[in-house]
């Protein structure tokens, strides 16, 4: 926990003896991410405060599923619903794509999913969303809002097609991606998310380019942007108050949305549960994963990077970069230092072509919220 | 060389030795074990020159396969249940083109409900596809099969599936005899296409055929499924000279000397049956088993001879046709026309049900006793089906039958086996 | 035959247990076939493999009900999975635990079972001692050869230098090596405590 020591206690510091933990209606709200970045918001005054503080929040992904402990998926789904719901007064209904999260929230006759909820196939939620609306439309239920969700391998793989129709259609579906970097339900294996020197089960760390190759993979929320959609944006799990205001600004408009949700996942990664929080933290500050929004095709916010790190700072935290650090022993590894490089341009390019460094600003929208500038807003210290 | 290994290593190991030139496949379980073992195979240079693609979806694997081996590469894929259903458009056109791609199937239920266990309704599903395919017995089984598949495909120009039993085969740890790099060679010459892009000589393959051709190209597919149908006993004749133990052919009969009751089957279930052939002889009941390992092409004429002498047939399978009965019990029944010996289906094992020893010898027994019907469902729990019943004409409104099944199911059952 | 079931929880390494124990078994010429229960699920779930050994093919697949030999990597299994279902009269009974039978809530267990065939190995501890990860697999195949014989330990060692290379292999037979003699020490205490 090192480096986020001074983090932590910034956020905790204002105001730190407000009645903690206190809701509303002065019962305790139960935190799961004490400690972290996510649930910070329980300081604040009752308006600025997450949905996931209130007592109202649906826990649309209750308790009890079976995901691995330190589950980014798990965290971003709960986050990200019932923010929907919210938004939606409750009237909602979920398609899900084959993967982690169908199967760890539904061992039947369990189920930890307290709103409506359909599994159909693997590469096929979009288009299963698209029905479902549709069928809410001809039944004069305009009311009930459709979310369709995946994982990085429903979503950029086998569910593009669908999800291209979808938002060609621009269908009145909200699209979550929920972004692990490979296949985790079958044991990880490479996805189109994975990125470039990743191990996975079917890019080994061996060879001249060990783990998954460079110049390969799908910028999703690009190519959702040039479908010319009216909401795309990126979240990750460690900004909750971020997360939640695209999740509601998306539900505030109609057609086709697109929310690109990173989350870690430490089986897959080789990360420790606890570090599901920081590592998300990470990828956004070192610049690998931005964070922004667009409407139309344009990007309208970015969230800048608050304190920029090297790239290391995140792979190092992961074994499935273990292959690019050399080892210690006697007779271990070199590493691959010009990988770990590469990587860092990728960082460096993201960084430049959306200033995501105060530096090299461009004009943003202005800091008070209005006209998208959610992103920038959590950057600025909210959290 | 005898090794202790997992199924899909196994297959791994040999598949390599076959020096495919493309492998393309999607991850999808139980067959992940088998495509990550090629992959490191290629990624470290051991299997060479060989390309191995990631792809987005099973219909680009099989796509991608059609692509290499129509460009004249020795193509290999894997998958199993959804993924082989999501490439089902391109598994059709595989074979109507005539391209000899190798494909194991890792046989695995179809959802919904979604199910990740063993039985082979995936393979039933693409029976009429035009594929060969050939059902491993044991994980031995599985890798011989697989060399004699490159060869049969290639021969006739036909597509081959080897199916085996996932988890059941695929995931268990075993005793296989793996030939040597040299053996394999020898076996198995380089391809050479019938059909292939080659810019110094054109060719243009899929075009459409109208009504006044189409029949004719299908039946000719046909007719290489009854060329295939001559080459595979010859084939596994020439394999087991060559490597020393029997694999492959169209039957294995066992203990079908003397037998009132044969039991027919095809995959690792086979195994079981045999163990209870054995326990039941030892108490006097005449039955015995005859194995298919060719499911596609049919050996007819190799199941009647096989079946002559018995009194009665049961046909133990892991799929059936909803609104209907039995699959192949259906084939084997056509194979028996005339002979007057009643067949009797028994569905077993659906989703990775257990097949006990236990259940299959009450069967038989009852089968011996002329007690069977024509349709057994074994093991196959009344109460919850009465339960479902009685509840949806109960309420209009009983939820998903998945969710009530398992709810009563776990309130009743222990939570093993 | 010889049928063992290995209990224990998703990260644990059962699956690896039954291999190792199929490719102990093998090393000394025996037949054997080792499987997962074939669930899909994640860390921290109960998950059950099975090991068979014979000394000739062994082709039945049943998933194995009537075990001669339990191993048990994760006692908080108890009130959680039926542990004991089907166990031979005559079975053996390894779990990772230091506590003993009776303390684990168990007493009725011992009466049913011969004495010197149920032992309980700090598994964890050793594992943890030996490998600095506390994986607990390795180090219970020691402890079965030892109680049962089934295979000896030295092809258990063998397997694990198969299996793993350098320092992990070495650590984890010197995990083994330590249940094996934990084991071997506490029949000789069992052995003049119940002299019948
Ligand atoms: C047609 C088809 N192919 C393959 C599979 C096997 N399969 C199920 S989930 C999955 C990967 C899921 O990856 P992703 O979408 O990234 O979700 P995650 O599990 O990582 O959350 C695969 C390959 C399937 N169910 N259906
Ligand atoms: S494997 Fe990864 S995505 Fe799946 S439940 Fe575990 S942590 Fe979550
Ligand atoms: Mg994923």
């Amino acid at each position: 926990m090192t480096d986020d020591a001074p983090a932590i206690a910034r956020a905790v510091g204002t105001g730190a003896r407000t009645t903690p933990g206190d809701s509303p209606v002065g019962q305790p709200v139960k935190f799961y991410q004490v400690g972290s970045f996510a649930a910070g918001n329980r300081l604040l005054d009752e308006a600025h405060r997450s949905v996931q503080s209130t007592l109202g929040r649906t826990n649309s992904l209750t308790s009890g599923h079976r995901a691995c402990q330190g589950c980014g998926e798990a965290l971003g789904a709960r986050y990200a619903l019932d923010a929907a719901m919210r938004a939606a007064q409750g009237r909602m209904a979920v398609v899900n794509a084959t993967g982690c999260l169908e199967v760890f929230s539904t061992p039947y006759p369990e189920t930890s999913w307290q709103i409506p909820w359909l599994h159909s196939l693997f590469g096929n939620a979009p288009a299963v969303a698209t029905g479902v609306a549709a069928a809410y439309r001809a039944k004069g239920r305009d009311d009930v809002r459709v979310v369709g969700q995946a994982g990085d391998g429903g979503t950029v793989d086998i569910g593009f097609g669908c999800l291209s129709g979808m938002f060609e259609r621009n269908d009145d579906v909200l699209f979550i991606c929920y972004d692990n970097e490979a296949y985790m339900n079958t044991g990880v294996q490479r996805s189109g998310a994975t990125p470039p020197g990743a191990r996975t089960a079917t890019t080994e760390a061996i060879g001249r380019e060990p783990g998954n190759p460079f110049g390969q993979g799908k910028d999703m929320p690009r190519l959702a942007m040039a479908h010319q959609i009216p909401y795309v944006a990126t979240a990750t799990v460690a900004e909750l108050h971020d997360l939640e205001a695209k999740v509601e600004k998306a539900m505030s408009l109609r057609g086709a949305r697109y929310i690109h949700l990173f989350v870690p996942c430490p089986l897959g990664w080789g990360s420790a549960p606890h570090d599901t929080i920081r590592l998300a933290r990470l990828v956004k500050e070192c610049g690998l994963f931005p964070v922004f929004e667009a409407e139309h095709g344009e990007v309208t916010s970015v969230s800048k990077i608050r304190r920029q790190v090297p790239v290391e700072d995140y792979l190092r935290l992961q074994t499935r970069y273990r292959h690019l650090f050399g080892s210690s022993e006697p007779g271990g590894s070199e590493g691959r230092p010009d990988i770990v490089e590469r990587i860092q341009r990728i960082a460096d390019a993201n960084i430049r072509r959306l200033g995501l460094l105060d530096e090299t600003l461009d004009e943003g929208p202005p800091p008070d919220g209005s006209g998208g500038g959610l992103s920038d807003r959590a950057a600025a210290g909210v959290l | 060389m005898l090794r202790q290994i997992e199924g899909s290593r196994a297959v791994a190991e040999v598949v390599s030795m076959c020096r495919p030139e493309v492998v393309c496949a999607y991850p999808i379980s139980p067959q992940t074990h088998i495509i990550e073992a090629v992959g490191r195979k290629v990624k470290s240079g051991e299997l060479a020159p060989c390309e191995f693609i990631n792809v987005e979806s099973e219909f680009a694997a099989m796509s991608v396969s059609i692509g290499a081996s129509a460009a004249g590469a020795r193509a290999y894929t894997a998958t199993a249940s959804q993924g082989l259903l999501f490439m089902i458009e391109a598994v059709f056109n595989a074979a109507g083109l005539g391209l000899p791609i190798v494909m194991t199937l890792a046989n695995r239920a179809i959802g919904a409900p979604i199910n990740i266990w063993n039985d082979h309704s995936d393979a039933m599903a693409v029976r009429d596809s035009g594929w060969v395919q050939l059902f491993a017995e044991t994980n031995q089984d599985a890798a011989d099969l697989h060399i004699q598949a490159f060869r049969l495909a290639e021969e006739v120009s036909l597509p081959v599936m080897v199916c085996m039993d996932g988890y059941v085969l695929t995931h268990a740890v075993e005793r296989v005899d793996l030939p040597g790099q040299q053996e394999v060679d020898s076996f198995l010459p380089p391809y050479v296409p019938r059909q292939v892009l080659d810019p110094s000589e054109p060719v243009s393959i899929g075009a459409m055929v109208g009504p006044e051709a189409f029949e004719e190209v299908r039946y000719l597919a046909h007719v290489r499924q009854l060329q295939a149908l001559e080459l595979i006993p010859e084939v596994a004749g020439e394999f087991a000279e060559h490597f020393g133990r029997p694999a492959g052919g169209f039957v294995r009969p066992y203990r079908t000397e003397g037998a009132e009751t044969i039991v027919v089957a095809m995959g690792s279930v086979l195994g079981t049956i045999k163990d209870t052939v054995d326990a039941l002889r030892e108490k006097g009941t005449a039955v015995g088993v005859l194995g298919i390992t060719s499911f596609r092409p049919f050996p007819g004429a190799a199941l009647r001879d096989g079946l002559a002498g018995a009194k009665r047939v049961v046909v133990v399978e892991k799929a059936f046709s909803i609104g209907f009965g039995g699959v192949l019990s259906t084939d084997v029944a056509m194979a028996l026309t005339g002979l007057s010996i009643p067949v009797s289906t028994v569905v077993a094992g659906l989703g990775g049900r257990p097949i006990m020893g236990k259940s299959l010898a009450a069967v038989f027994v009852d089968a011996d006793h002329g007690r069977l019907g024509e349709l057994t469902f074994l093991d196959l729990r009344k109460d919850l089906i009465d339960k479902e019943l009685a509840r949806m004409a109960d309420r209009r409104r009983s939820g998903p039958t998945a969710e009530n099944v398992l709810r009563d199911a776990q309130s009743v059952l222990p939570s093993l086996t | 035959m010889f049928q063992v079931r290995i209990h224990g929880r998703g990260g644990q390494g059962v699956v690896t247990a039954a291999e190792l124990l199929s490719a102990a078994a093998f090393a000394g010429g025996l037949w054997s076939q080792a499987f997962p229960s074939f669930g899909s699920e994640r860390t921290g779930a109960p998950v059950v493999a099975y090991c068979r050994i014979d000394d000739h093919e062994i082709r039945t697949r049943e998933p194995v009900v009537e075990p001669d030999a339990l191993i048990v990597q994760d006692v908080t299994l108890i009130h959680q999975v039926d542990l004991f279902a089907g166990l031979k009269p005559e079975g053996y009974v390894l779990m990772n635990s230091g506590r003993s039978f009776e303390e684990l809530g168990l007493g009725d267990l011992v009466l049913r079972l011969p004495r010197d065939h149920m032992l309980n190995v700090p598994a964890t501890e050793l594992a943890l001692k030996h490998t600095g990860r506390p994986v607990p697999n390795a180090v219970l195949l020691g402890g079965l050869a030892a109680v049962s014989g089934v295979v000896p330990l030295d092809a258990v060692r063998d397997a694990i230098t198969q299996r793993f290379t350098g320092s992990v292999a070495e650590a984890n037979v010197a995990a083994a090596q330590e249940a094996y003699d934990f084991v071997k020490n506490e029949e000789g205490v069992l052995a003049h405590a119940s002299p019948d």
